[in-house]
């Protein structure tokens, strides 16, 4: 009586999601969980913090620091100019037909990045480029004796911005859909002039949403290695691309040292997408 | 006056994307001195190493979305049905291969399954290939999952699924026969995206050292001129057709829903 209970009470229904756990435990938890564990343990498998205090030379902060403006100003130029876009695609009065074209254009942009971006932009800028052969033979203009440069801050901006403009768009221009035209109407109704809206009406509703995707963009810039490697050939040290050649050949010289780099960066990615999921919690309150 | 600033936006976004895939496309095409071909093209087509990675990329593109759709649908199904309470843990599980950079969960593969392990997958070839195969399913739970979970939220599952078993159907029949053609466009809407992202993935690939279309690219691009260009274009193309498919799936279902 009792073990047939026992046996009724076991979580059967559980065994229906056994794959996918089992799944999700071996390829995406255990793996992570031990990059963590390893960030806190020595060569001989006991507790230290050392590997974090490590972390602190100037090779690796300086990695970091690049990888976070690099990060933060793609994503900043890349919600500027996606919201322009969205703002321009909603309200700007243009053809329908307009939206829906921009939209799907963003779909395909926004997946088109990694390894072939970096050679579309080598095809544009580089020193036989599209874009820099038609600058000196029609104005006159030499890219590269003004001190321009691929491989550099500015270069690999440039080339982030591109798949983070189309990211932005499609996920602010649902959130401009949701400002409804009653709350237009009743500012208008209450002798607010058009900016005074925007300023104390629109875009506060807006904010979260901004907010969030501009910590979304960051991670996605953050995390990004293809684009950064086929540009650079890992010339320049951002942190993925430290990690990635500390993964091919322990050059940092201790492994446990890798661990600590990796940890950092999900810490820092993980801190900016719960930016975004309680953001965007927030803008759920308004636009629903 | 707004209308102005709108149309100035979209020409300005539109130029600056429109510049780097004209300059692919253009200097693509300039391989043969003073005129335009399609000789990088060519090139790149007989070349037996772009054969061979891009077939092993097409194919692990293939069995990770078979994979994906094997492990994610029957799940989000049981879940839906059963197990009501575990969706927020399901959508925090499968919101995780964004929050984690992939170059970190390829680095514990690395450690965690390398020869000397208790699960050696990367000794074999073969093994490799299905850590990889499970990497890029990893990769591409978070766009399966919600096109699956947002298909199955359309349909009426319980009664589709009483329906089915008071006519004698067994759990693989409902799933087979039933719930599955009623989320079929949101499962190809999954897979498109899926063969989108794995086909030009390359840190998976590069670390676990498979010969996939991935390290190919980066590889032609350090000892290729007008070939990476050409394979830029190609691989733009495929990303449109990817998408251009997603559109086609979900139009036509529109299409159908509303003749019922």
């Amino acid at each position: 009586m009792t073990s047939s209970r026992l046996w009724r009470a076991l979580p059967w229904n559980g065994l229906g999601v056994l794959p996918f756990v089992l799944f999700a435990v071996l390829f995406l938890l255990l793996p992570t969980a031990h990059i963590v564990a390893g960030a806190f343990m020595d060569a001989a498998g006991g507790f230290t913090l050392k590997n974090i205090c490590n972390l602190f030379k100037p090779e690796i902060i300086n990695a970091f620091w690049l990888s976070i403006r690099l990060s933060l100003t793609s994503a900043v130029i890349g919600c500027g100019i996606g919201f322009a876009i969205a703002l321009a695609v909603v309200f700007g009065g243009l053809p329908r037909a307009l939206r829906g074209v921009v939209m799907t254009f963003s779909g395909v942009t926004s997946n088109f990045a990694g390894v072939p971006l970096a050679f579309a932009y080598v095809a544009t800028l580089g020193r036989v480029g599209f874009v820099t052969v038609l600058l000196r033979d029609w104005f006159g203009v030499n890219l590269y004796a003004l001190g321009f440069n691929m491989i550099s801050f500015w270069g690999l901006t440039a080339a982030y911005v591109f798949f983070q403009i189309p990211l932005m768009v499609l996920i602010i221009t649902p959130a401009i859909d949701g400002l409804r035209r009653e709350w237009r109407e009743a500012a208008e109704v209450l002798g607010a002039s058009n900016a005074q809206y925007w300023r104390l009406v629109a875009l506060p509703v807006l904010a979260p949403s901004l907010l969030g995707t501009l910590a979304l963009l960051f991670a996605n810039a953050f995390g990004a290695v293809a684009t950064a490697i086929a540009l650079t050939g890992s010339l320049l040290s951002i942190a993925p691309i430290l990690l990635f050649n500390q993964i091919r050949g322990d050059v940092l010289g201790d492994p446990h040292l890798g661990y600590a780099l990796a940890f950092a960066m999900i810490v820092i990615t993980g801190v900016s997408n719960g930016v975004y999921v309680v953001m965007r919690a927030r803008a759920e309150r308004w636009l629903k | 006056m707004k209308r102005f600033w709108a149309w100035a936006a979209i020409v300005v976004a539109a130029v600056y994307f429109f510049l780097p895939l004209l300059g692919m496309l253009e200097f693509s095409l300039k391989m043969r001195r003073g005129e335009y071909s399609l000789d990088a093209y060519a090139s790149v087509m007989g070349d037996p190493q772009f054969q061979a990675s891009f077939g092993y990329s097409v194919i692990m593109a293939g069995l990770t979305i078979v994979f994906g759709v094997l492990i994610v649908v029957p799940t989000v199904f049981w879940v839906r049905l059963k197990l009501p309470r575990l969706r927020p843990v399901m959508e925090f599980v499968t919101l995780l291969p964004l929050v984690i950079p992939p170059i970190v969960i390829v680095f514990g593969y690395v450690r965690l399954f390398n020869t000397s392990s208790w699960l050696p997958l990367t000794g074999s070839a073969l093994g490799t290939d299905f850590l990889l195969l499970c990497g890029y399913a990893v990769l591409s739970l978070p766009y399966m999952y919600r096109a699956v979970d947002t298909g199955l939220a359309a349909i009426d599952l319980r009664t589709l699924t009483e329906a089915a078993q008071s006519l004698g159907a067994g759990w693989f029949t409902v799933l087979a026969r039933v719930i599955l053609p009623n989320v079929l466009v949101a499962v190809l809407s999954g897979a498109f995206l899926t063969f989108a992202i794995v086909i030009g993935e390359y840190v998976f690939a590069a670390l676990l050292d498979r010969p996939a279309f991935g390290p190919y690219l980066v590889w032609a691009g350090g000892n290729k001129a007008y070939e990476p260009a050409a394979l830029a274009v190609m691989t733009f193309a495929l990303t449109w057709g990817c998408m251009a498919l997603i559109q086609g799936v979900t139009r036509f279902s529109k299409h159908t829903r509303m003749s019922r």
